[in-house]
């Protein structure tokens, strides 16, 4: 009966775009489309989603590209603290826990923003770690997130040939597949997201991080 | 002599002019072990002694990061100094939160004085007695400041303070003029002459002191002890005299690496004041 007046205003828009990250027992990959958008439009064709938040960290993260940018630097800014207090880089799991409590400190007024981190946790082996909006995180060993991580999970849980991650008691799920295996089924994952989400494309910017250091690829994607 | 009655608190003026505590606070700088900077147009470079209170014991860290283009040498109260390079690694963060830029040395110098001057105005503060040598490189080139206990602060060609840093400085003194042209290698070496001359005989080996570098294409990196031996090693340091290929160079006033106004303060009334100068 009672109507409720509702904003014409709103303090967030969605960017769009894809991320996508994949463990390996070596090797990390941490994917993002380069497409920006507002609504209907393109924004630019060129615009980085992955940060690189500490030597073996990265973070990809779609949603609301404002609030991404504010939660690179809040986590950035953390980590020089960290570096000065502890005389080292922070490691991936701790992060990941950082990121964590970054996202839910604003659990009333959240970072629009869906993320992904990657990396190679102490022992050298792969972490991803998948997020909400508001903090809730868990280590799985490959995640998608952002308008086209639908069509590009299920064909994940397929072809990765991990141990489901829905499984209980959570099963250790880095993939058997070699890196450039992985390499060339993430380029596979965003060809194909881009036919259907008109969010996703332009090009693809991969990280991938290992023993040796930190590689970047890039790949072009259908314009339309 | 009438010295007792006035330096009871910080906030109280001696009849002749003078803040008495904050005296003593540089007083308590002089009392550290030596820390010396030198700079030249694209390089800073601070070393420091390492004085461990016993044999088992580690000794205390005087040299620390505050940001890729600052860092900073302490002498004195190594507390103080480390409150201090806190808040100092603070401010650089935050800047660079705003800004997406280095904070410039000249604005970072400049709070950290306002900070020490504040400590000389409040009756339930006391002065940090610690001497700050800023290190730092930003757009307008390399720089070296002397942050004093009474919140002045100088720009400095060379500087030394704490204990016996009467000796490197007269070294200093001879050698700055040619720093400014100065490689970054030689740089190192003056630094570790004139660290050699506050250990009056005593033998110079990398456990004994510090050295750390910032320049042009060099982050703030404090060298390794290995590092630091081989060039011991490499510019025969440890025992033999300074070269003597030194330029007899005069005296210039301004803010050139001359003998420090504060350095001869605290003797009797009839003296000029040290922070007069």
């Amino acid at each position: 009966m009672t109507t409720k007046e509702h904003a014409n205003w709103s303090p967030y828009d969605n960017n769009g775009g894809t991320c996508v990250a994949i463990a390996g027992a070596d090797y990390c990959v941490i994917a993002a489309d380069t497409r920006m958008s507002t609504g209907y439009s393109i924004l630019t064709r060129d615009y980085s989603k992955i940060s690189k938040l500490a030597d073996k960290s990265f973070m990809a993260s779609s949603g609301f590209q404002a609030d991404v940018k504010a939660l690179q630097k809040v986590l950035s800014s953390r980590h020089l603290i960290y570096q000065h207090q502890h005389n080292k880089q922070m490691s991936c799991p701790a992060m990941a826990q950082l990121l964590s409590n970054t996202l839910y400190y604003k659990r009333f007024f959240p970072y629009y923003a869906f993320n992904v981190l990657g990396g190679l946790d102490s022992e050298g082996k792969g972490c991803v770690f998948t997020y909400d909006a508001v903090g809730s995180y868990e280590r799985v060993g490959y995640s998608a997130q952002g308008s086209g991580a639908t069509l590009i999970t299920p064909f994940l849980d397929n072809q990765l040939k991990s141990p489901s991650p829905l499984l209980l008691p959570a099963k250790d799920a880095v993939t058997p597949l070699s890196e450039a295996e992985a390499v060339d089924l993430v380029k596979t994952c965003f060809v194909s997201a881009t036919e259907r989400d008109i969010y996703t494309g332009d090009s693809v910017e991969i990280i991938i991080l290992n023993a040796n250091g930190v590689r970047r690829e890039s790949e072009q994607l259908r314009k339309d | 002599m009438f010295r007792n009655q006035y330096d009871t608190d910080v906030t109280t003026w001696s009849p002749a002019g003078r803040l008495f505590q904050v005296e003593y606070a540089m007083e308590a700088v002089k009392q550290g072990s030596a820390a010396i900077g030198l700079r030249s147009k694209t390089h800073v470079v601070l070393a420091c002694v390492n004085k461990a209170n016993s044999e088992l014991s580690s000794h205390q860290r005087k040299i620390f990061k505050v940001d890729d283009h600052i860092g900073v040498a302490i002498a004195g109260l190594t507390a103080d100094g480390r409150v201090l390079s806190r808040y100092m690694r603070s401010e650089c963060i935050n800047y660079g939160y705003t800004y997406e830029s280095p904070l410039p040395v000249g604005r970072l110098v400049v709070q950290l004085a306002d900070k020490a001057q504040v400590c000389t105005q409040r009756s339930w503060k006391r002065p940090y007695g610690v001497g700050l040598l800023v290190a730092g490189l930003d757009e307008s080139g390399a720089h070296l400041y002397y942050n004093c206990p009474s919140g002045n602060y100088f720009e400095y060609q060379a500087f030394a303070i704490g204990s016996r840093s009467q000796a490197a400085k007269t070294y200093l003194e001879r050698k700055f003029e040619k720093f400014p042209e100065s490689s970054r290698d030689d740089l190192v070496k003056d630094a570790l002459f004139a660290i050699r001359e506050t250990l009056q005989g005593e033998k110079l080996t990398s456990t004994v002191c510090t050295v750390a570098v910032i320049g042009v294409g060099e982050v703030f990196n404090i060298l390794d002890q290995k590092t630091v031996q081989s060039l011991i090693n490499e510019f025969e340091i440890s025992g033999e005299e300074a070269p003597t290929n030194e330029s007899a160079a005069e005296q210039s006033g301004g803010d050139a690496g001359g003998a420090a106004p504060d350095q001869g303060g605290a003797a009797a009334e009839e003296e000029a004041a040290p922070m007069d100068i």
